[in-house]
């Protein structure tokens, strides 16, 4: 097993092995989107309570989501990074980081905006809601350091400690309803116990959760591969992919 | 079809999510993409003169 | 593993669990802070900020809430099941209020210890049902209740 995540790391396979993915996982994307967003503003009937407001959540909860999912994999491949230095698990990093941002505002803005009429607020600083805001700014701060320190390994050293050390923020969004008292309402989806939510609203959200989860992987290989080749650029493979593409 | 618009007097809240929500993936998908492009061009083009001006130490 | 990776391996590890205890430490020191509202207990306790405002959040008391016939002004009560609070507030109410429902009010308490609101905002559970089901569990628990009370 390890040759094979040794062969991965090799920049010419990683990248062949990206030109191949992406297509699949951003058609993929798109067609489990369409039905998503079709059970989700279509079929689902109703909220009893809140309406027809509550088909924000099709986009606000998967989008939360990953804005958590983006965060484990880039602190995960710091420490890939910081322990075995595979340059590959720092460029995937950096690519991850402006989809994670994109996905943090968005399940900030959505919120906000289902907030509104359901709460009367657009905004209260209970420990979610601030957590959530802060996981932007560790996003922004973890970019516009990248982007601030001109060696590349540099850079990639301090981005990746940066990432590690604030990962401790991501229990503390998750859990940030169950030990202090928010106006955010708990979970309603759960691994272990019984979701409260009604199956025929709960399916349009899973599909929605991997819609986004593949769309994530198509647009952090495009980001990832281009990184790569810029890397790479000194070498002859990617002479050869310069004059046959 | 007014009432899927309408959205049962949502329509602002829903619609405005869901608008912010394009429009953040689809610049995530086209703004690697149009780099992707720049950079092969900008890498192309830097062979070329490589090469040209190793032709010309050669002759 | 390879020894230098091993100790790589190792600092990671301990800077994890090092910050981890530290923001823990801080979380707890900040405590009662991180709190968006007070419930009616805590009201009760006098554990609430005085001359301040703040918040304080419970469920309105099924038959408790009166609207004044001349204007938007309504009082209704707030309960944690404990203890309860008296809210007094003159504005708009959010879409979500009603009796049974989770709600925050925003403002001071008054020399009689009732709550002057300012603003009232709706909290919501986490279940999600159609109308329906929702109507379905009603009915179950009428009539789980009525077997009860023979």
């Amino acid at each position: 097993m390890w040759t094979w995540l040794h062969k991965l790391g090799s920049p010419k396979i990683f990248y062949n092995l990206a030109n191949r993915l992406i297509p699949w996982f951003g058609w993929g994307a798109l067609l489990l989107m369409l039905y998503g967003l079709y059970g989700g503003l279509v079929q689902a009937p109703a909220d009893y309570q809140q309406g027809d407001s509550f088909r924000i959540m099709y986009i606000h909860v998967p989008a939360a989501w990953m804005s958590l999912f983006i965060y484990m994999v880039i602190a995960f491949c710091s420490a890939v990074y910081l322990i075995w230095k595979i340059t590959l698990a720092d460029i995937i990093a950096r690519a991850s980081a402006p989809i994670g941002a994109s996905f943090t505002f968005l399940a900030l803005v959505t919120g906000s905006l289902w907030g509104k009429p359901m709460w009367g607020t657009y905004w209260i600083w209970d420990a979610r809601l601030t957590s959530e805001l802060l996981l932007l700014f560790i996003y922004l701060g973890y970019m516009g350091l990248g982007s601030a320190i001109e060696d590349r390994r540099v850079a990639a050293r301090a981005c990746a400690l940066l990432a590690i050390v604030c990962v401790v923020i991501i229990p503390i969004i998750h859990y940030s309803v169950t030990w202090w008292n928010t106006l955010h309402q708990g979970s309603s989806v759960s691994v272990m116990n019984q979701s409260s939510i009604d199956k025929s609203m709960l399916v349009p959200l899973l599909v929605m959760a991997f819609a986004f989860k593949f769309y994530y992987v198509a647009v952090v290989l495009v980001r990832a591969r281009t990184d790569l080749l810029f890397q790479e650029r000194k070498t002859n493979w990617v002479r050869k992919v310069l004059v046959n593409g | 079809m007014g009432e899927f618009f309408h959205m049962g007097g949502y329509a602002f809240y829903v619609w405005l999510s869901y608008g912010v929500a394009a429009v953040v993936l689809i610049a995530n998908v086209f703004i690697p993409l149009v780099r992707d492009r720049q950079v092969k061009r900008e890498l192309a083009m830097k062979m070329v003169r490589d090469n040209e001006l190793n032709q010309e130490s050669i002759s | 593993m390879h020894p230098v990776r091993k100790r790589r391996l190792i600092l990671v590890s301990l800077l994890i669990v090092g910050v981890s205890i530290a923001v823990g430490l801080m979380l707890m020191a900040l405590g009662e802070n991180l709190n968006v509202f007070y419930t009616p207990t805590q009201v009760h306790a006098g554990e609430v900020p005085s001359g301040h405002t703040f918040r304080v959040g419970g469920i309105v008391e099924e038959g408790s809430v009166v609207h004044d016939p001349d204007s938007l002004a309504v009082t209704f009560i707030v309960t944690d099941t404990a203890n309860t609070t008296t809210i007094k507030y003159d504005g708009i109410l959010p879409d979500l209020f009603r009796e049974g429902q989770g709600i925050l009010a925003e403002g001071k308490l008054d020399e009689n210890g009732i709550f002057i609101a300012t603003r009232v905002l709706a909290k919501h559970d986490e279940k999600y049902m159609p109308p329906e089901v929702d109507d379905a569990l009603k009915a179950a628990q009428d009539i789980g209740a009525y077997k009860r009370n023979q």
